[in-house]
């Protein structure tokens, strides 16, 4: 029976009352007495140099409040990058200035170049269009490899080239790797791209400055999964406000996938445009201005070798991958090619030797950052890729060639820096096969080529490092932040209680899971509880979410701090009891003397914390609120094993995706319906990478797709029903729920299981195809099928 | 400016717009009415669909001009009085068919024209339909249990699809 309650329930969402009514409260349902709108001027070429902006009509349009261009933004902080890399020669890696608005040169189509603030958005954006701007064209650079050339067109005249850095991991592996890999029986070699992709929230980022000039507070409202860190960043970095003077709300955010970690411009100029006009200030992004300045994902290309002996052990991996970094820095940008990617090369095996190698580059394109998975999906990709072309090449069965290699024995350190706890890769792998039938697999592809389509299965494994992560070692890694988080649990006088936290839900639906754990620690109805997030104002300073890290690390610092509150409750209630603390014992919100009938109920202790008349003041203070900061000991690693069952049309290319199934292995699980769900979306997001979505320059730097009539959404005719299993469940040792995180997976886990299908239908019609790039679109398929015959 | 009266979600309303004031300007900005949602500029999300005279309309593609005189009913309107839901919205919480929920007000009054046409729709036919609807958030497979359960089926007939 599910329960209905309590940890392990799927409780359904209390946040949905206000989702479903249309009462949310999402930052452009803001609108503060008195605000101007902001319209920005954008760049349209991808790369010129500013010779004079001429603001003089525009001044004069109806409702014009003011007009900034970078001029007025000199003095005032860039927007600053907060991880730094270091090459493989000890170097850090260059670090462009990136300035709120483009002073001197403009460097991506999107770039701003003035923000008009009016009274009303049409006036705004009319009065922009009548602002002259004078720009001279400079050639572009778009290819990562063509901008690393000794003539290429520079994306920073200061820095020494387009190459971001050059990236060795782990270093002093790489002569063992290329000897592995020199004398192997062995070696399987595979060129892909992982493709440039558009996080496409369906909410567009708003951002809201307020300023109230008699206290001189800044107020800023903004689409962020982490306010604190928009606080600090903008804070201390960009405008100097110090934190007591600035509130950063992220109130009811319509999801993230990542692009809304990253503090942008528009953060900071509203914040300023705030304080200079001492009005408010609203900017709501359009979705085609969404995809010329939300961070993009993704965007490598990558030759990856693996070796391996005669029986199939792998031996080493070597890659070498070129990063996009854009034209700026993007918050997190350095973290993800490297650190998130690197350490994720060994996958589910035992490979002993692995060598990375990633040139960061600097283009005229938009910058590039952390999307759901961030790093993870990269690596995932082209290993579970190389391993299904090494089966196929050595003619071992690819399911049997990963369970020849993998890890079974934890904890294990990889060759790669990180040491998973815990796991067991053949449970969920012998779980997944039980789910799809693969023994009924050769009569549903022969019924399938009676009606002239080709049917394909891929299968593959992935892990991933969530929770992230331990400060002092991400501290060595370059990260300039700490990545614990932080709890508030406020105990009201009769028993309620509010939980605030670091934390930030986008619909990864906290309110409820969090309460859950609430409800399942103190033994109240979850009704008592709230769960309170996303304004710096009431919460501890926390690092807010991505990386599958709220539970995991933000829910670890709930219970901390509820640990605190319960230790604290047994001292009252040992006194109301008259008994001795030791003896004292807490269930189902009654606390009793062991061995008596003597009780007292949550309710009762609460209340004599705060109407302390009987208590013992001289020891405890009065009062039960407690905070905690949990910095985890490790990632914790989710793992699993997808299929995907294809059909191909030969005739036109198009690929009919006919069954999915994950089986993921999660650790210990909150809420099992909200986690099928991040599955389920996880999933969609994948499935999308390998079949439609894609983002697209042109050579001179226009972005071709710029919208949802050229950027391919998944709609839900392009999916058939999902089949998850999280049942295979090894908790993780080191956080105290054992949870291990379920956001990202389902995008890791799947484009390599479709592309894979695809490979496997085409090579079972005779077709000698070993690899198509994503998205597997019908006409590249065809193309694919064409060159081959 | 132009002076435009409706009705919404059963009471008359009226302002004064501009020839461009769209209809989902007109709600959120003039009506205060933010349950509907603006999430493209290319009339291809739904996140903005409201019921105009009973029909689905994505409420970003007409002005509210063309709206004169017309019952408009927006997902505030779905709920009973005293707070009741509406049974696709109550199916839509049983399934978890909402994430983030930005995409939901539309989802649900696109699903609401559907089964007024289609009583009974198959899960393909509920895809087919929610092609001018995208939700980027739960990859659409608890939408089609939730809409299968508002219509009186089995939510998990979608895995028979
Ligand atoms: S806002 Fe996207 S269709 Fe109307
Ligand atoms: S629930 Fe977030 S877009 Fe659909």
């Amino acid at each position: 029976m599910p329960k209905d309650g309590g940890i392990g329930a799927s409780t359904k969402r209390r946040e949905d009352i206000r989702f479903l009514t249309g009462t949310g409260n999402y930052t452009d349902d803001i609108n503060i007495r008195g605000q101007a709108y902001v319209h920005f001027l954008r760049s349209d070429v991808a790369h010129g140099r500013i010779k004079g902006i001429d603001t003089a009509e525009a001044e004069k349009m109806p409702g014009v409040v003011r007009i900034f261009t970078g001029a007025d933004f000199e003095g005032v902080g860039g927007i600053p990058c907060g991880w730094q890399v270091t090459d493989r020669h000890g170097a850090p890696m260059q670090e462009p200035a990136h300035p709120v608005l483009a002073q001197g040169k403009v460097r991506h189509v999107g770039d701003p170049i003035a923000a008009v603030v009016a009274e009303s958005r049409e006036q705004a954006r009319d009065a922009a269009e009548a602002i002259e701007v004078d720009i001279e064209d400079l050639p572009a650079v778009i290819d990562m490899k063509a901008a690393l050339e000794d003539d290429a067109p520079k994306v920073h005249d200061d820095l020494s080239s387009n190459l971001c850095f050059d990236w060795g991991f782990v270093e002093e592996n790489r002569e063992a790797v290329d000897k592995a890999i020199k004398e192997a029986h062995h070696v399987t070699t595979l060129e892909l791209i992982n493709q440039r992709m558009v996080a496409n929230p369906m909410e567009p980022r708003v951002v809201v400055g307020d300023y109230k000039r008699a206290n001189d507070e800044s107020t800023l409202y903004t689409t962020s999964q982490n306010p604190h860190v928009i606080r600090l960043l903008m804070g201390a970095f960009v405008l100097g406000i110090p934190e007591h003077k600035l509130r950063v709300v992220a109130p009811d955010v319509g999801g993230g996938f990542g692009s809304k970690i990253f503090h942008y411009a528009e953060e900071a100029f509203c914040t300023f445009a705030a304080r200079k006009l001492a009005r408010p200030v609203k900017w709501t992004c359009t979705r085609s201005e969404a995809f010329m300045t939300d961070a993009h994902g993704r965007d490598h290309v990558t030759k990856i070798e693996l070796a391996l002996d005669k029986d199939g052990k792998f031996l080493a991996i070597r890659t070498d991958t070129h990063a996009n970094m854009g034209a700026y820095l993007s918050t997190f940008a350095p973290s993800v090619p490297t650190w998130l990617h690197g350490t994720l090369m060994a996958g589910n095996y035992t490979t002993p030797l692995i060598y990375v190698n990633v040139k960061a580059v600097f283009t005229n394109t938009v910058p590039v950052d952390a999307y759901r998975g961030a790093g993870r999906p990269e690596a995932t990709f082209q290993l579970e890729r190389v391993i299904d072309k090494a089966a196929r090449e050595m003619e071992i069965d690819p399911v049997e060639l990963r369970r020849k290699n993998f890890v079974r024995e934890f904890p294990y350190a990889t060759p790669v820096a990180v040491e998973y706890d815990t796991g067991d890769y053949d449970a969920t792998l012998d779980r997944l096969l039980e789910m799809i039938d693969r023994d009924g697999f050769a009569a549903r592809r022969a019924e399938a080529a009676k009606r002239g389509k080709l049917r394909g299965l891929g299968i593959n494994c992935y892990i991933e490092a969530c929770g992230i992560a331990p400060s002092n070692l991400v501290g060595q890694l370059g990260a300039r932040a700490g990545l614990y988080e932080s709890a508030t649990v406020r105990v009201n006088a009769t028993g309620s209680i509010s939980v605030f936290t670091g934390s930030h839900s986008h619909g990864q639906g906290h309110e409820t899971s969090f309460a859950q754990v609430m409800s399942e620690m103190i033994g109240i109805p979850a009704e008592q509880i709230d769960i309170v997030h996303g304004d710096t104002a009431n919460s501890p300073m926390g690092m807010g979410t991505y990386g599958s890290r709220s539970i995991a690390v933000g829910g670890s610092a709930m219970v901390r701090a509820t640990e605190k509150i319960i230790g604290k409750a047994r001292k009252i209630a040992a006194h109301l009891m008259e008994a001795a603390e030791g003896d004292i014992e807490f269930k189902d919100g009654q606390f009793t003397v062991a061995g008596t009938d003597k009780a007292v109920a949550w309710g009762d202790v609460c209340l004599a914390a705060y109407v302390p008349h009987n208590y013992p003041l001289e020891e405890l203070e009065p009062g039960l609120e407690e905070t905690a900061f949990y910095d985890p000991a490790n990632f914790t690693y989710p793992a699993g094993a997808y299929a995907a069952e294809v059909e191909v049309d030969p005739e036109t290319g198009k690929v009919t995706v006919c069954g999915f199934a994950a089986a993921d292995d999660f650790g210990n699980v909150i809420n099992p319906m909200i986690v099928e769900g991040q599955v389920h979306g996880g999933l969609a997001q994948g499935i999308g990478q390998a079949l439609l979505e894609g983002c697209v320059y042109d050579e001179s730097g226009q972005l071709i797709s710029g919208s949802y009539m050229d950027y391919a959404m998944p709609r839900a005719d392009d999916f058939p029903a999902f089949r998850v299993d999280h049942s295979c469940a090894t908790p993780c040792t080191h956080n105290p729920l054992g949870v291990k995180g379920c956001g990202e997976a389902g995008a890791i886990g799947s484009p390599p299981a479709i592309v894979n299908a695809v490979v496997d239908a085409l090579q079972g019609g005779g077709i000698d195809v070993t690899h198509i790039d994503m998205p597997l679109s019908p006409g590249r398929v065809w193309q694919a099928i064409q060159g081959a015959n | 400016m132009t002076s435009v009266s409706m009705t919404v979600n059963g009471k008359p309303v009226s302002g004064e717009v501009e020839g461009r004031t769209l209809l989902v300007e007109f709600l959120r900005e003039g009506q205060g009415l933010t349950g509907t949602h603006v999430g493209c500029d290319t009339s291809q999300c739904g996140a903005c669909v409201v019921h105009v005279n009973g029909e689905a309309v994505k409420a970003c593609t007409i002005f509210a001009a063309e709206a004169e005189g017309a019952e408009v009913t927006t997902i505030e309107g779905m709920a009973e009085a005293d707070g009741t839901l509406h049974p696709i919205q109550q199916a839509f919480q049983d399934h978890h068919g909402l994430q983030c929920g930005f995409c939901t007000p539309g989802m649900v009054m696109s699903a609401a024209a559907l089964l007024k046409e289609n009583p009974q729709p198959s899960p393909a036919e509920i895809r087919d339909y929610l092609e001018g609807n995208i939700c980027r958030c739960t990859g659409y497979h608890n939408i089609v249990k939730a809409i299968l359960a508002a219509s009186g089926q089995d939510a998990n007939a979608i895995a028979a699809e």
